[in-house]
């Protein structure tokens, strides 16, 4: 398997605020890959600096073989990285149906002048993206939103709606920022047996998540971060028995006789 | 017939909004005839006017959300495009419209490249400098454009060798303008640049996530809305004859924003409906004089108190959300929070 997403040393200060520190990783094409950590561990500013948001202070993010370091978002997502972010950024006074068709911007060629003369272009986009969009809104199980008002929906169903408009991009590799944050236990199991089931289908997923059942059943890898640096990396056992996560994460002197599961209910 | 079922008229069914646009169409076309004064001709001329203008200035700000104040600029250099061109080097005001609206765009991305990373009111500023820039440079480049005295006798078009001169005449140039610009901007906003233009308002870096170019789009976007602003300005230079800077002064650009903000933004007809409303208060109000513009402050104070996203304006348009009486029911969103966070 070839490595798709790696990051080499990548730094980010704010000031004098270290929000990441030194973190590599590689990321296999066809993983389900978890990055875990306490509050400010610097896990969303990582998924910003991967995604082109912001430009690492020093280091490398380099995808499929190409860096893209400072590369601006837009073409990053064009390269096929899509996201979702942490405190849902949909387009709210939109329906669910438009939303995901603004998804399909990359893949569509419509200019001024195709949408003004109504050629063959136009309407080939529109009925390309019309269908599409229905299609995967079908997949998510959202169909019966779709003519709904994004801000209308309840949090969790606005989740879903915001991986449903990353898949128009049709990505090589998905960025989730907290999922399943906000959704109950059955819920939360139905997205990560999607989530599985997009793994399948040959999307690489990147996964920020708090809820450890969900990380440890649903990713192969695991990097975990605190205070903006890199304790661990490895299968979920490894990290489970990793004497600096469980200090991370509990305290020193307690962790190791706890044991992780009991401690996170 | 209440305007509000007027809309929902307007909202329904695809036939009945067909036939609805065609009546509204044929009376339009049939207006002249029932009133052919030159007074009621002159109000006509200048309602479609400001429908160009404030539909333009309405892509910029309504569709695409950037904040622009500073539309007279681009008026004023579709203006003195045109004229200088007419009175200076004979060209006929067929050619010189379309050059006149590219003169105003070429301006329009000059003026947006370098604001690509302004939002709101830090934009408002640049926008509203670059209008009284281009006003100055209007009012004091003696040799092209005349200077305080302005450019005089500019030419009446021709058509098919019939001089135009009348209200009437123009009358009908305009609405063939109007018409023609809502149309354009119909089928643009229906389409995937449309969207492009929405989702840079709803949240910009949700949209950069998705592939839009939004440095790109917000170009297109300026250049579109300048483009019309320029053709405007083309077309109006031969109906007044006279042009000066002082017509295209801040209060001018004001008098077009306030027209995109009480008819709503972010809607086809809101500006259509602003440029009527506002047009037949400035006739209504003549005798009370300068004090009108009093009236025009309250009218848009009292819209953003009781109905912020205009009178053609969706209530569940993102601009309806950020009303006084914030929706406490409503899932909050991080606009709505801010309101209340402000009082």
């Amino acid at each position: 398997m070839a490595t798709i997403l790696e990051a080499r040393d990548v730094c980010q200060y704010f000031g004098g605020l270290k929000a990441v520190e030194k973190v590599s990783m590689k990321i296999e094409e066809g993983d389900i890959f978890g990055v875990i950590g306490p509050n400010g561990a610097g896990k969303t500013t990582f998924f910003n600096i991967c995604s082109g948001i912001l430009k690492p202070t020093s280091g490398e993010i380099v995808f499929c073989g190409e860096s893209i370091t400072g590369s601006p978002p837009e073409k990053i997502a064009r390269k096929g990285m899509a996201r979702t972010f942490q405190n849902i950024q949909l387009f709210k006074y939109m329906t669910v149906l438009e939303n995901v068709k603004i998804g399909f911007h990359t893949r569509t060629k419509t200019t001024m002048f195709s949408a003004l003369f109504r050629t063959k272009q136009y309407w080939q986009d529109e009925s390309f993206a019309h269908d599409n969009a229905l299609n995967i809104l079908e997949q998510v199980g959202l169909l019966e939103y779709k003519d709904t008002l994004a801000s209308n929906l309840p949090y969790g169903v606005q989740r879903k709606v915001e991986i449903a408009r990353a898949l128009a991009l049709d990505p090589k590799i998905l960025l989730l920022d907290e999922p399943v944050a906000g959704m109950n236990p059955v819920e939360s199991q139905e997205l990560a047996n999607f989530i599985i089931g997009l793994n399948k289908a040959g999307i690489t997923i990147v996964v920020i998540e708090h809820d450890m059942k969900f990380v440890m059943s649903t990713c192969n890898r695991i990097l975990v971060l605190n205070f903006g640096q890199k304790i661990c990396e490895g299968t979920p056992e490894m990290v489970q028995n990793d004497k600096a996560v469980n200090e991370a994460y509990f305290g020193k002197g307690l962790a190791i006789e706890e044991g992780y599961q009991s401690a996170t209910h | 017939m209440s305007l509000k079922s007027v809309l929902t008229l307007y909202r329904t069914h695809k036939w009945t909004k067909v036939t609805f646009l065609a009546i509204i169409g044929l009376l339009l076309i049939l207006f002249p005839v029932v009133y052919p004064k030159s007074y009621v001709m002159g109000v006509a001329c200048r309602i479609l006017m400001y429908v160009i203008l404030a539909g333009s200035l309405n892509v910029i700000n309504g569709y695409s959300g950037q904040f622009n104040i500073g539309h007279a600029g681009y008026y004023c250099i579709g203006a003195y495009t045109a004229a200088i061109l007419t009175t200076k080097l004979g060209w006929s005001f067929w050619i010189v419209l379309p050059l006149g609206g590219l003169m105003a765009a070429l301006v329009g991305l000059l003026v947006a490249t370098p604001t690509f990373k302004l939002r709101g009111i830090y934009l408002a500023i640049v926008t509203l400098g670059f209008s009284e820039i281009i006003r100055l440079v209007a009012l004091n480049w003696q040799s092209l454009t005349g200077g305080p005295f302005g450019i005089k006798g500019i030419p009446a078009p021709l058509l098919f060798g019939f001089r135009i001169t009348k209200s009437i005449h123009y009358y009908y140039i305009f609405l063939a303008l109007a018409v023609l610009f809502l149309l354009a901007t119909y089928l643009i906003i229906n389409s995937r640049v449309g969207r492009a233009w929405v989702s840079i308002r709803e949240d910009e870096d949700a949209a950069r996530s998705l592939g839009i170019e939004t440095r790109f789009y917000k170009g297109l976007n300026f250049m579109y809305g300048a483009f019309w602003a320029g053709i405007a300005g083309a077309a109006f230079a031969p109906y007044f004859k006279f042009i000066s800077s002082d017509m295209f002064s801040l209060d001018e650009g004001f008098n077009i924003l306030s027209m995109v903000i009480i008819g709503g933004q972010g809607t086809l007809i809101g500006p259509v409906l602003g440029s009527v409303i506002i047009n037949f208060l400035t006739e209504f109000l003549r005798p009370i004089s300068q004090y009108r513009f009093v009236v025009y402050a309250l009218l848009i104070i009292v819209m953003m108190w009781i109905r912020p996203q205009g009178l053609a304006g969706a209530s569940h348009s993102i601009l309806a959300s950020n009303r006084i009486f914030a929706h406490r029911k409503r899932a909050p969103s991080s606009r709505t929070r801010q309101v209340e966070g402000d009082k």
